[in-house]
């Protein structure tokens, strides 16, 4: 057993945890925090998303271990208050069907327009090629990330 | 020990308070309300199967098959009890007894071959991927650890993946049945050899369906939560059908129906692949029963890609008949379709859902058809997206262009000639279906206005002209689908063994409230937003006052769940129907308290008013509370205004649509690229018209990748090659285009909404057009097919040899004869 230290979603955790076990269980099984879905074994997907110290990051392909000392935001501490803008957004332009690829889609697009806080659609496209979603055919998701761009861009 | 409840004043309490809701007139069909769905769903407050946790639940793991095809010698799970945190581990045959057989419910000939399906196989493994033991343990991660201690002795057997290669009976799937052909399914309508006969064209294809992989984000995962002492036993999962899952589990288990409660949570996208009885359902059972704790299975996706349903892989022979001027005189279809290794729940059933729609929007004189089940060693096949009606529409749909090359005519001018013009309806196909409406004229004009089809044309023109090395090809589809399943008598004629109706129940809560229950089952659709849409509208309450409660088999006790593009065209009209009710019973009420006759009310937008007497009101709300507190009602009045409603249509419904597709093909490299898409569908009335463009852009990219990336290939051995995502293509959004899509509203005529459903449309529609766009751009360098998915290295091989690009698999196993098309002009075949 290894000792790990994270903060996730504003609280902090100390725990022990097998070298082998991965963020996402951890998160999920450990922590309750199953607003993180798995959608794949192979990091193809995304749905697992999460921010790890602010940048995006398939937490299927970390490990708990890894994570030590780290700060990470899920879905379910995405909103502070009030929904963040991308989540809006994706409501707003019914950029979700089923959404299960919603939580790791929006917080890959968080972390795509801190990179790039005015993507061009291709640039959006391309941005989110990790995160896989099976219903909306991608289009309105773009949209949701162009109006999340303007609403944070007049915010800032 | 009885006490009176004081109840009087409480109808004034609640109106004093502000609490009882008032009527809404304002029109919520048709309109783009944001879903109720996404509140959850963008905050992760959801509720999928795997989320679920209970006090002292164990998890399962199955081990599976490492061979398509074998005999099992022996197996010996007790190495994996030693294991840390191992509560039990079971083969095949210690469970047999009560697991039985998992159900097919589409006997589709009485002379059907189907073969046992035990959930852990016993004494043979079929495909790689049947279940040979499981091992239950306190986490996923000590069960999975301790399958690896089992002991398993296997006898290769044969390996059969080509169903040609299938029906020669060399190698048998299932020995004691003595042939791999489940069933021969014919259809003939008028005088097919006369229209053949003498036919200045004819015109003859092979197409391949290629394999798919529905590839729903949500993994399946089921729950059962025992009650051990009560032999009761809830389960949760990722399905589709949690009533129907309800009723076969009891048949599969002996497990009592009424001691069974089935949950859909939220489940995150099926597409057909959840419209299953699984193995690991009945397993999940089993092990609760015996163990008496709650236990727990999720699939990993390379697990669910080798047992989860596949779809589409059919081999479609198919002929056409015309004459010069390119009416089409007569179609002959041959299908082999391939049921994998073991028959699921309607996995017979499939193909022979495309069986009427091979005509598609086209007049003629005569058809057959004939479809041959077979079996191979791979994983089975059942319902995908479209479910039979993709493969007939792509059959057609090439075939039409093929035709329009034959004659030297527009591919559009070919399709205008033959479809049904909109004066016509309603019309009765050759294949026996009745279209009740349409206008493919309208639908296709405004898609040729959209995608500039002209410019298009001359451009392409130009491009061959001087030889550009991006080519640029025009692709057509002008489709319809049968939605709506079902009549429930014509399932009966076809040997279904369910019924097609749903049922949708609507309370009337005292604060004005409205709870609509409804037999159809969410898995993305924005069933809680449409239904709350038509209740609204209905009942003239406020849309935000209207709550959906659906995929609870105690909530909502009857319904045939959701798939085929059901849910509105039944689902939704069964809300219709039964807030009629609402208001025939509540009406009465109004005539009793407004002390009128019932004939003199009048009821619009949740008032009832006394004719003559304008200030004479009650509203729904009004009616809702007094009758809750029942303390004045008429004699003889069940004081209830709550109605139910079991709504069975009387035909399907049939959205139609023209889709067109532009591809530029790189002729040096071979990649096909999509420049536009343009597609203007006719799916009735709209309730949700920014659900339904959802619906199609998903159709739209399912249906593009079947036709560009998409493809489950096995090896000559049996085993799943694209077996995980890094190898099964699923499109990402850098991989599609944008899309252009527009409708036109013919209502239905066959339901009292006007609707006709909208789910699978686009995939559908898609893949021909995509296919065609990219034939057309290379067949003046001697290209006449490529076989899907068009990927460029398939184009590619096309542009060198003039072949269908031939096959992607290593050693070339899925051959089915490639590119064995012919032409044939001026002459009988």
């Amino acid at each position: 057993m290894a000792r790990v230290q994270m903060t996730v979603d504003g609280i902090r955790y100390d725990d022990e945890v097998e070298p082998r076990l991965l963020l996402v269980h951890y998160l999920r099984d450990r922590l309750g925090l199953v607003g993180t879905p798995v959608g794949c074994d192979t990091s193809n997907c995304g749905s697992c998303t999460v921010l790890l110290d602010k940048r995006s990051a398939k937490s299927c392909t970390v490990l708990a271990v890894q994570a030590d000392g780290a700060q990470i935001t899920t879905i379910q501490g995405l909103a502070d208050g009030e929904w963040h803008p991308m989540q809006q957004a994706f409501k707003e332009t019914h950029a979700l069907q089923c959404g299960y690829c919603t939580p790791g889609m929006i917080l890959a697009a968080v972390d795509l327009l801190q990179e790039n806080p005015t993507p061009s659609d291709e640039e959006i496209r391309h941005g989110l090629e990790g995160n896989l979603c099976r219903c909306t055919g991608y289009q309105n998701i773009v949209t949701a990330v162009r109006t999340a761009a303007a609403e944070m861009g007049t915010q800032a | 020990m009885t006490e009176k409840v004081d109840t009087s004043g409480i109808e004034d309490q609640v109106i004093d308070s502000g609490e009882l809701g008032t009527p809404d007139a304002s029109p919520q069909i048709g309109q783009g309300r944001k879903r109720k769905e996404d509140a959850k769903l963008v905050t992760g407050q959801t509720t999928w199967t795997d989320n679920i946790m209970f006090p002292g639940m164990l998890h399962f793991a199955v081990l599976r098959s490492p061979m398509a095809h074998a005999r099992i010698s022996r197996v010996d799970v007790r190495p994996a009890l030693d294991r840390p945190g191992v509560h039990a581990a079971f083969s095949g045959a210690d469970l047999a007894a009560e697991l039985g057989s998992l159900p097919c419910a589409w006997p589709v000939t009485t002379d059907m071959v189907a073969p046992a399906h035990p959930p852990i196989a016993t004494d043979e493994v079929r495909y790689v991927g049947d279940a040979v033991a499981v091992v239950v343990a306190r986490d996923r991660y000590a069960a999975a650890d301790a399958l690896e201690a089992i002991e398993v002795d296997y006898d290769p057997l044969p390996a059969v993946t080509d169903m040609e290669e299938a029906l020669k009976d060399e190698v048998l799937v299932h020995a004691d049945k003595g042939t791999n052909r489940c069933f021969v399914w014919p259809m003939e309508s008028g005088e097919v050899d006369a229209a053949f006969d003498g036919a200045p064209v004819v015109v003859q294809r092979r197409f391949i369906q290629q394999r798919l992989i529905p590839t729903a984000m949500e993994p399946r995962a089921v729950v059962v939560a025992p009650i051990a002492a009560a032999e009761e036993f809830t389960l949760y999962s990722a399905t589709q059908i949690p009533h129907v899952l309800r009723v076969m589990l009891a048949l599969t288990t002996g497990i009592p129906e009424q001691k069974i409660r089935v949950v859909a949570p939220d489940v995150g996208g099926g597409f057909g692949s959840k419209l299953d009885v699984y193995a690991e359902e009945v397993i999940a059972m089993i092990l609760a029963k015996r163990l008496g704790r709650p236990v727990k299975w999720t699939e990993s996706r390379s697990e669910g890609y080798q047992t989860t349903i596949h779809g589409r892989d059919q081999i479609q022979d198919i002929a056409i008949a015309a004459d010069r001027d390119g009416r089409i005189r007569g179609l002959k279809v041959d299908i082999k379709a391939d049921m994998g290794a073991y028959l699921q729940l309607i996995t017979p059933g499939i193909p022979l859902l495309g069986a009427q729609m091979f005509p598609g929007i086209y007049k003629m004189d005569a058809y057959r058809f004939t479809c041959t089940g077979v079996f191979t060693t791979k994983t089975p096949t059942d319902a995908y997206r479209g479910a039979g009606r993709p493969e007939a529409t792509f059959a057609i749909e090439r075939i039409m262009d093929e035709l329009a090359v034959e004659l030297g005519m527009d591919p559009v001018e070919l399709r205008r000639r033959n479809w049904i013009r909109h004066e016509e309806f309603p019309y009765t196909t050759i294949a026996g279906h009745t279209y009740d409406t349409g206008d493919y004229e309208a639908a296709t004009d405004k898609a040729l206005a959209l995608f500039d089809y002209d410019g298009l044309r001359r451009e392409q023109q130009q491009r061959r002209d001087r030889r550009d090395p991006v080519q640029l090809g025009i692709g057509v589809s002008t489709y319809t689908e049968a939605c709506g399943w079902a009549p429930s008598r014509i399932l009966g004629s076809l040997s279904y063994a369910g019924g097609g109706w749903e049922r949708a129940s609507i309370r009337m809560l005292p604060t004005g409230k409205v709870e609509v229950v409804t037999g159809t089952t969410p898995h993305g659709q924005g069933h809680v937003t449409c239904w709350s849409q038509i209740a609204a509208d209905a009942l003239g309450v406020p849309f935000e006052d209207v709550e959906v409660i659906h995929g609870d088999t105690r909530s909502s006790p009857m319904g045939w769940d959701t798939y085929g593009s059901r849910s509105v065209s039944v689902g939704g009209v069964a809300v219709h129907k039964a807030a009629e009710r609402v208001i025939e019973k509540a009406r009465t009420m109004a005539a009793h308290l407004l002390e009128a006759s019932e004939d003199d009310i009048e009821f619009d937008k949740g008032t009832f008013r006394v004719k003559g007497s304008p200030e004479a009101t009650k509203t729904i709300q009004e009616l809702a509370l007094a009758t809750f507190a029942a303390h004045d009602f008429p004699t003889d009045f069940e004081p209830n205004i709550n109605a139910d409603y079991v709504y069975d249509p009387e035909n399907f419904s049939y959205p139609h649509g023209t889709h067109l597709c532009a591809v530029e093909v790189d002729t040096e490299t071979g990649f096909p690229t999509i420049r536009s898409y343009v597609c203007v569908d006719d799916v009735g009335t709209v309730i949700n018209p920014m659900i339904v463009e959802g619906q199609i852009h998903g159709g739209i990219a399912q249906g593009i990748g079947q036709a560009l990336f998409e493809e489950a290939i096995y090896d000559a051995a049996g085993n799943l090659v694209t077996g995980t995502m890094v190898d099964y293509l699923v499109p990402s959004a850098a991989d599609l285009p944008s899309f252009v899509t527009d409708r036109t509203e013919t209502p239905a005529t066959s339901n009292p909404l006007g609707v006709k459903g909208a789910g699978e449309a686009g995939a559908i529609a898609a893949t021909p057009a995509v296919v065609n766009a990219v034939i057309d751009a290379i067949r003046h360098l001697g290209v006449t097919d490529v076989r899907m998915p068009c990927t460029p290295e398939r184009v590619w091989r096309a542009l060198q040899d003039g072949s269908d690009g031939g096959d992607r698999a290593a050693g070339g196993t899925v051959a089915y004869g490639g590119a064995q098309t012919a032409t044939t002009a001026g002459g009988a075949q």
